[in-house]
């Protein structure tokens, strides 16, 4: 009860940071703008292929799938944006804590460091949600004026997926910026580490050895795949679990074992 | 209320605190003093649980600061040297975030909000951003973050660095008037502080407590020579030959036209001879006036003396380890 409480506060409290200064704002409007972008593009040539392919065919064929076409594409590249911006929302947690010296206010205040943890990777993963849900407005209007509208399991767990890679993005960066106290230095590696996790990704090619093909495996955006076309496969969502939590425990770790350095 | 038995904080080679011990009984003002370096802040943060002890324990309420850190959390109220703040954050949602985080219960927050501000006097600041406030204003809203939770204990790192001098009488007021309700150890190296505000002073240097008694008991114990500082008006350029062949002057310095600063053989004083000589001399005698050894001599003087006779340990122990391994 007090844990929850406590965690909530600290969510309450970097609520009010993001919105307090520019950066919630400008994650917002630029995620917005961007998924806007990849929207009418790939709304655009979805409206080409689809004309060709009814008149070629003279109306016959496979009616071309909103879900396959659009949603899943603009999700999948929301991913990759989600790369570059999720540093910029986790670089500050810890580290201009310690710049500023309030991360002794919360270490002397009765609340642990995991409760501490939890609740910046919470408040963090809120607005992303928060950045998610503005952008799926833009998918909202394929409802209203589609003549077949997309079906909403796979944009159901589409979502979700964006929404799991996205926390597995905050809870490294939230463990990298418990490094240091710089952020730039913490939002810099955040984002190499992540954009080489996206490359182990590309090493998943069915002609590759096993240990290639392991590797592989540890690619972030790989495991979207399934997710993206509407299968919850369990392998993947434990994946991403899993994921968060080892970052969480890292960044737990590395907190506490700075007290004894410090 | 706080017992601290041999603690000892090394950083690699480095020891910040050797092996220090005190007591602060309930509802004292224990001033803890040293020069910037010699363990305090070190000291304070092992108190908090916000640093571990390498060696030694520290017992806060009953509590073991290592085992039980959260139950000395929930009875300590700390302000470390540069008040922890949110910059853009507001005085009341920071105070309101402290209460949370430090289990204030919801149904009393609000009142014990205003009553900290009413307190610290920075009710009128309550929706301004804590980045557009004055030093003085940060170093009190650092102090009611630290009493919002009505803790047993209040550890405060130099509550007046950098404050102007009306500031700082009125954090002096503000820290007595906590005392007896609050068990409070000050740290501080300005030393006029110590004596006006506190019960009783720790003295510690290089890690070391080197002396620890009553403010007015240390500068008794201490008090050698006197000094005399004397003011005349008036032409007699023997004056200063004069003055020293006072019975029991030591020394007299001219330390500006027309004042002198006449020191005294130790247990005499010499201030009716002098007025006498003065007056001899044809000279107005505009002021006189004696000053004991002050508690910054004091000060100086056990941590000088301390320094001078102990040989640097970690300086000539270091190399020596070195070689061993």
């Amino acid at each position: 009860m007090t844990a929850l409480r406590n965690v909530w506060a600290l969510v309450e409290k970097e609520w009010r940071h993001y919105f307090g200064s520019p950066i919630a704002y400008v994650a917002i409007c630029m995620w917005t703008l961007l998924f806007g972008a990849f929207y009418v593009l790939v709304i655009n040539r979805f409206m080409m292929v689809s004309l060709r392919a009814g008149q070629s065919e003279m109306g016959g064929g496979p009616k071309l799938s909103l879900n396959d076409w659009v949603i899943s594409g603009v999700l999948h590249n929301m991913a990759v944006v989600a790369l570059f911006i999720t540093p910029m929302l986790t670089m500050r947690l810890f580290a201009e804590e310690k710049r500023q010296g309030t991360i002794e206010l919360l270490e002397t205040s009765p609340i642990t460091s995991m409760q501490i943890i939890v609740g910046k990777f919470l408040g963090a993963v809120f607005l992303y949600a928060l950045m998610i849900a503005a952008g799926l407005l833009n998918l909202a209007l394929l409802w209203y004026y589609a003549t077949t509208p997309p079906e909403w399991k796979p944009v159901a767990t589409g979502v979700l997926a964006l929404l799991l890679v996205g926390a597995c993005f905050i809870a490294l960066g939230l463990f990298v910026s418990t490094l240091t106290r710089n952020q730039i230095v913490a939002g810099t590696l955040t984002f190499g580490l992540l954009l080489g996790l996206w490359i182990l990704g590309w090493m998943d090619d069915p002609s590759a050895g096993a240990f290639a093909q392991a590797v592989a495996k540890l690619g972030l955006l790989t495991h979207l795949e399934s997710l993206m076309k509407g299968v919850i496969d369990l392998k993947d969502v434990v994946f991403y679990l899993s994921f968060i939590t080892f970052g969480l425990f890292l960044a737990h770790q590395s907190v506490e074992s700075q007290r004894w350095r410090a | 209320m706080i017992e601290v038995e041999n603690l000892t904080k090394r950083y690699g080679r480095h020891t910040a605190v050797d092996g220090i011990s005190f007591r602060v009984h309930k509802g004292e003002i224990l001033g803890f003093l040293g020069p910037n370096g010699a363990g305090k802040t070190t000291t304070m943060r092992i108190l908090t649980c916000y640093l571990p002890p390498s060696d030694g324990t520290a017992r806060v309420a009953g509590f073991d600061v290592f085992a039980q850190p959260l139950e000395v959390k929930r009875r300590v109220g700390y302000t470390p040297e540069t008040p922890p703040l949110y910059p853009d954050m507001d005085v009341g949602s920071f105070l309101d975030f402290c209460a949370k985080i430090k289990g204030v219960p919801g149904k009393d927050r609000k009142a014990k909000i205003s009553d900290v501000m009413e307190k610290t006097r920075i009710s009128d600041v309550r929706a301004t951003l804590i980045g557009r406030l004055s030093k003085g204003y940060r170093q009190r809203v650092g102090l009611a973050q630290a009493i919002l939770h009505n803790p047993d204990v209040l550890i405060l790192d130099e509550p007046t660095a950098g404050l102007d001098p009306k500031q700082i009488i009125e954090t002096r007021e503000l820290i007595k008037s906590l005392g007896g309700e609050h068990t409070i150890v000050l740290s501080t190296h300005i030393l006029p502080e110590v004596s006006m505000t506190c019960g009783r002073v720790v003295i510690i240097n290089k890690g070391r407590v080197v002396a620890e008694d009553t403010p007015e008991n240390l500068t008794h114990r201490l008090q050698g020579a006197a000094t005399v500082r004397l003011e005349v008006r008036g032409e007699a350029p023997d004056f200063e030959a004069v003055l020293a062949a006072v019975p029991g002057v030591k020394s007299v310095r001219l330390a500006k036209p027309g004042v002198y600063e006449v020191d005294a053989e130790a247990g005499r004083d010499v201030r009716a001879e002098i007025a006498r000589a003065a007056f001899a001399r044809g000279l107005d005698l505009i002021g006189l006036q004696q000053s004991g050894m002050s508690l910054e001599e004091i000060f100086l003087h056990l941590t000088t003396t301390d320094a001078a006779a102990a040989p640097p340990p970690a300086e000539t122990g270091a190399p020596a380890e070195e070689v061993r391994s």
